[in-house]
């Protein structure tokens, strides 16, 4: 009995560090999302042009709305060229990019859409409501929306071609 | 008088079409104002409890950031529409999921978080008590005994003390 209470206290430790062990491991800014399944916030915003852009106008259609800035170094960077050759492989299939700009200048977003030939629309959030009804806490963030409106994938960072091909082509799949 | 009587009901009537046509034109514009009054306290407390999204633990009250400006818009926009202060926090809540608070919810798997000290404290001052309880028992039996002496040392003793002068 005695021999049990001498091992019991080094013991009792393990959990507390294989739980520590386990939260080290974690990126604290992979953040699951609860929006993930759930119809996904309309909205409606201007481009820095001033055109109105709807997403209840592209219900029926897979749509990717992508979150930037151009202060956002080097992610932002990145994934513009990607997400606009993925645009031109993609919208002869009906795919709709959004794109939307946060906390960010007109002008600044203007040189950034001009820098990289970005022919997909792009929206500014000036006041943040969009950014919030998305969840998003970071740029970039991108997420794919099925015909049905729905947001069915939240993808952090630099999105690749391989990882746009492959939600796109899923939802895409899938019947209307 | 009774020209006059007409008169005055016609006038009494022309006022009161006047007045609803009046408070007709003022709804829409009032519908735009805060339909309740925002208390500031009430609207830092909720921010208080937020975490501010683009920081590291810092509260949406407390942060500088554009995007915590932006939801302390927010917040108090939800006040005003006559949302209660629970209702703000839900409404972040569904958007960024229970990370959004700062501090994790009383219930659930959550619980644990807020009952796990507690019960370590008690188990460490249960731990303590038995530990001292049986330390100062020892030490109060070891007292209770006569200290064993040498056979040999107390004949020395009883020695040097038969030749002290």
């Amino acid at each position: 009995m005695k021999r049990a209470w001498r091992w019991l206290i080094p013991l009792s430790v393990v959990p507390m560090l294989a739980l520590l062990a386990y939260g080290f491991r974690l990126n604290p800014r992979d953040v699951p999302s609860p929006l993930i399944g759930r119809p996904a916030s309309v909205f409606t915003l201007n481009t820095v042009e001033g055109t109105s852009v709807s997403l209840e106008a592209h219900r029926g259609a897979v749509v990717v709305v992508n979150f930037w800035a151009s202060w956002c170094r080097p992610a932002c960077y990145e994934e513009a060229p990607v997400l606009e050759r993925a645009w031109r492989a993609y919208q002869d299939r009906g795919l709709v990019l959004i794109g939307v700009d946060i906390q960010d200048t007109p002008d600044a977003a203007r040189q950034f859409i001009n820098d990289f030939s970005l022919s997909f629309p792009n929206v500014r959030d000036v006041t943040g409501k969009v950014s919030v009804d998305y969840g998003v806490y970071g740029v970039p963030e991108t997420f794919f929306l099925d015909r049905r409106g729905r947001i069915r994938a939240k993808h952090v960072g630099a999105v690749s071609e391989e990882i746009f091909r492959q939600h796109v082509e899923r939802l895409l799949g899938e019947p209307a | 008088m009774r020209i006059l009587e007409i008169c005055r009901r016609g006038l009494a009537f022309f006022e009161m079409m006047l007045l609803a046509l009046v408070m007709a034109l003022a709804a829409p514009a009032t519908a735009q104002q805060p339909a309740t009054p925002v208390n500031d306290r009430t609207a830092h407390e909720v921010a208080s409890q937020l975490r501010c999204v683009v920081c590291q633990n810092l509260s949406v009250a407390d942060s500088p950031s554009e995007m915590a400006t932006q939801m302390r818009v927010i917040v108090r926009e939800r006040l005003a529409a006559g949302d209660r202060p629970d209702q703000v926090i839900q409404y972040f809540v569904d958007r960024y999921g229970e990370w959004i608070l700062l501090a994790p919810r009383r219930h659930g798997f959550t619980l644990l978080v807020w009952l796990f000290p507690v019960v370590v404290v008690i188990v460490g001052l249960g731990a303590t008590v038995l530990v001292v309880r049986r330390w100062t028992r020892r030490a109060n039996v070891e007292r209770a005994r006569p200290a064993a002496v040498d056979p040999s040392m107390r004949e020395r003793i009883r020695r040097e003390m038969e030749t002290e002068p």
